[in-house]
């Protein structure tokens, strides 16, 4: 996405927004601000969403259609690029504002789709349903039989504070964060404050860290402020390695700066020059905005050599991480940017004492910084306001995987699994049944439906044996294979293993080796590698206790997680395959027993001469039949038959 | 390669996986004259930037194809059915995930996480993003991306 230009509202902003305390606008600036924040339009405006998400689904030529009907119809109309508003299943979203009128928006608006959109809006041939809602916009003429997007159940029970701006503003202008109250916390930060009063602050707020340690944010800053040094890092850590989870990517692409700030005033409270923006290097379009981000917060001067005349300066660079796990782990992170294989340190000393170059360093997870900003703006107690007892203010999910709807939310600490998944995704896909969500990715653990009603916090959690994690939720439903799933993590975390202690190289190895043996057929097997196999089994919950015991790091402690709870809640599915060798789900190929349908089956022969194991008889024109002793389930069969007459069980 | 060298000057043993990274961008893979010319640039021994090389799931040893399929392995696109379209893949091309047809036509790669979860599927050819189709469909595509000759 192209960046926006920087013509003659720099002065503006920083001379009248910024440095105004009070927030009252004469006539003049309060006109200029509205024009900015898009509060009046003097053309049509469209809004097309090209996050990730969008261009997935294909908002690249959503654009382009977009463009060519504005030409065609000789329109004048701006088009404006903006991130995710959250609701990723509804993308690519396209939004119209017509002068005077309120911003009105579409869900799934293919390239096919668009001129229909958008000769609905602007000749006012509007259908019922075919608008997804309307934002809440005062004093603008509303579009009747419209619901309105907070009202949406995906919105109802969301309190966005971080993704306040998320699909409104465009990620490439710093003019629409600034008039929308950004960089005023770095403002009143640097110019106020002495750096332990902001430790202070952000302790007062309970803000613990939201990368899965959930350990106090200003504990942490206060002790590299405290730990002397000659020059100190924060870390920005981007890296999001579970597999699963989007909500950083999404965070990052949607609002950069409220990102950008938040390092700023965390750089500035711990004594760190330098912050550093570790990225997955997959991220290619967050890589982009964040680029253009960080150029123009340098040429506002929130970035860069002393920061509003304060004294206070900061050089922020990006790294691409090279695609690690365990880099995930703060100290393979650091490790990881002095150029070397991404091995993790024992703890302690922690980081914040001695970190990257053996420097105080700080890292701290996107979400984390993205709450700093709006805790300094509106006072510690009011983010205290929002949550539980035990944790404070709001969390990002992101919900992937069978619910109907998906997308990442922000909704307060301890709101219940099931007001996720029943009120806001609308429960599972295609009426089927809810087996299981599975909360924080690879190191995570399964949630059986009988637990929905959990809430969300870092206590409650602990309780049953659960972490939050970085927020990453899947919806599993009937058809998912719990120990498959199992297995698909295990074999995940072998790969991602960085290899420097035994307990989680051999560890998670065996354990692999373990779930294999299940989730295969005993093919030739004698009667000692089935007590094997078996001791195996039982040794499971042996080994994960040890795994976790005695691993360096965080990624071996909680390697044998998935395991662990798949066992705890689904027993009787690990049962079932052990003993009675079969998969109820049907997604462990090799646990399948095929049948020929008699009725169906007219004798082509064709799967008897595809079987390699010679298991099928029967003559030409006669029903067939599998010997079932003989047949090791690989499928072959079942793919060749033309006449759907091999089912399994 | 000189070029690259004037961008990270500093013989920083910090600036090794920017300096590949930035190196793989341009040639699309590494060889083990690049490792060597980097490591002997930033003045350390080139075991150890082979070591860093190869510990990393981004590095490559192995040229891309002209048309580089991505395939999604993350938990969404895994519980979404994404291994049976790799194995349709490697089937339609025959070739496995990491590698390169012979042609140097295809490769073909599975990748932990292109944070599309909530599209799941994805699968990535080039720069085009496909999601939510059919493996029927997706073998079509890349039968005619097959038959296409430039």
């Amino acid at each position: 996405m192209p960046a926006q230009d920087l013509s003659g509202n720099k002065a503006f902003l920083i001379e009248k927004i910024i440095r105004n305390y009070s927030g009252i606008y004469d006539k003049a600036v309060a006109e200029r601000v509205a024009m900015i924040r898009r509060d009046k339009v003097s053309e049509p405006v469209i809004f097309i969403g090209t996050g990730t998400c969008g261009m997935i689904s294909g908002a690249g030529a959503t654009v382009e259609r977009t463009r060519k009907y504005i030409s065609d119809n000789g329109l004048t109309a701006g088009i404006v690029e903006v991130g995710c508003n959250g609701f990723c299943s509804a993308e690519p979203l396209l939004d119209v504002q017509l002068p005077g009128k309120a911003r009105i928006s579409f869900s799934n608006v293919t390239e096919n789709k668009v001129d229909d959109v958008l000769n609905a809006v602007f000749h006012h041939s509007l259908q019922p349903g075919q608008a997804l809602g309307q934002y809440r916009e005062h004093g603008l003429e509303e579009w009747p039989g419209v619901p309105l997007m907070d009202q949406l159940p995906w919105f109802r029970l969301q309190q966005r504070n971080i993704l306040k701006n998320a699909g409104m503003i465009s990620p490439a202008s710093i003019d629409e964060y600034i008039v929308r109250g950004g960089y005023k916390s770095l403002y009143k930060t640097v110019l106020n404050y002495p750096a332990d009063k902001i430790c202070a602050i952000i302790e007062q707020s309970g803000l613990r860290g939201r990368g899965g340690g959930g350990f106090p944010t200003g504990k942490k800053w206060k002790v590299a402020l405290d730990t002397a040094g000659d020059q100190k890092f924060l870390i920005c850590n981007a890296d999001e390695s579970d597999p699963g989870a989007f909500m950083d990517r999404a965070m990052i692409e949607t609002d950069p700066h409220r990102v950008l700030e938040g390092i700023a005033i965390a750089s500035y409270a711990t004594g760190a020059s330098q912050a550093i923006i570790y990225v997955r290097s997959d991220y290619e379009n967050p890589l982009n905005v964040l680029n253009i981000a960080i150029v123009q917060a340098k040429e506002y001067g929130m970035l860069g050599e002393n920061i509003f005349g304060s004294g206070f300066s900061l050089s922020v660079t990006i790294r691409q991480g090279a695609g690690a796990f365990v880099c995930g782990e703060e100290t393979a992170l650091v490790t990881s940017l002095e150029g070397q294989r991404g091995l993790p340190r024992s703890k302690p000393p922690y980081p914040a004492e001695k970190g990257l170059w053996g420097q105080p360093t700080v890292i701290n997870n996107v979400e984390t910084l993205a709450n700093v900003p709006g805790i300094l703006e509106n006072g510690p107690a009011w983010f205290k306001s929002t949550g539980t007892k035990s944790s404070q203010g709001t969390k990002l999910y992101s919900v992937a995987g069978k619910s109907a709807s998906t997308g990442f939310i922000e909704v307060p600490m301890g709101i219940t699994f099931s007001a996720i998944i029943n009120d806001i995704a609308g429960g599972v896909k295609e009426g089927r049944s809810l087996k299981a969500i599975q909360l924080g990715g690879p190191s995570g653990v399964c949630i059986p439906p009988s637990q929905l009603d959990t809430p969300l916090d870092f206590e409650a959690l602990a309780g049953i044996d659960a972490t939050l994690g970085l927020g990453g939720m899947i919806v599993l439903d009937e058809t998912t294979c719990m120990v498959n799933l199992s297995r698909y993590f295990m074999d995940f975390l072998q790969n991602e293993s960085c290899g420097k202690c035994i307990p989680c190289r051999e560890g998670t190895r065996k354990m692999l080796d373990i779930l294999d043996s299940i989730t295969k057929r005993p093919k030739e097997e004698s009667t000692h590698e089935t007590l094997e196999r078996f001791k195996g089994v039982v040794q499971l919950e042996n080994l994960a206790g040890v795994i976790r015991d005695t691993s360096l790091c965080g990624l071996g402690q909680n390697a044998p997680n998935p395991v662990l709870s798949s066992l705890r809640w689904f027993r009787e599915e690990f049962e079932e395959h052990i003993f009675d060798r079969r998969c109820l789900a049907g997604v462990c190929h090799d646990l399948r027993t095929f049948f020929i349908d008699v009725d169906i089956c007219n004798g082509c022969n064709i799967c008897q001469k595809k079987c390699p194991e010679n298991a099928i008889v029967g003559s030409l024109k006669m029903p067939h039949f599998i010997v079932e002793s003989k047949c090791t389930g690989c499928g072959i069969c079942f793919d060749a038959c033309k006449f759907s007459a091999i089912y399994y069980k | 390669m000189d070029h690259f060298f004037e961008k990270y000057p500093l013989k920083k043993p910090g600036n090794l996986i920017p300096l590949l990274q930035d190196i793989q961008e341009e040639t699309g893979y590494l060889t083990d004259e690049i490792i060597e010319k980097v490591s002997a640039h930033l003045n350390i021994p080139a075991n150890r930037a082979y070591g860093v090389a190869t510990f990393y799931d981004q590095f490559r040893f192995k040229p891309r194809g002209k048309y580089h399929i991505r395939v999604c392995r993350g938990t969404s696109c895994y519980l979404c059915s994404s291994s049976s379209y790799l194995k349709e893949i490697e089937k339609l091309l025959k070739i496995q995930a990491g590698s390169v047809s012979r042609d140097k036509k295809f490769s073909l790669e599975a990748v932990s996480c292109m944070g599309g979860c909530s599209q799941s599927p994805v699968i990535r050819i080039n720069t085009t993003y496909y999601h939510h189709k059919s493996i029927a469909d997706l073998a079509g595509i890349i039968r005619s991306l097959k038959e296409k000759t430039e």
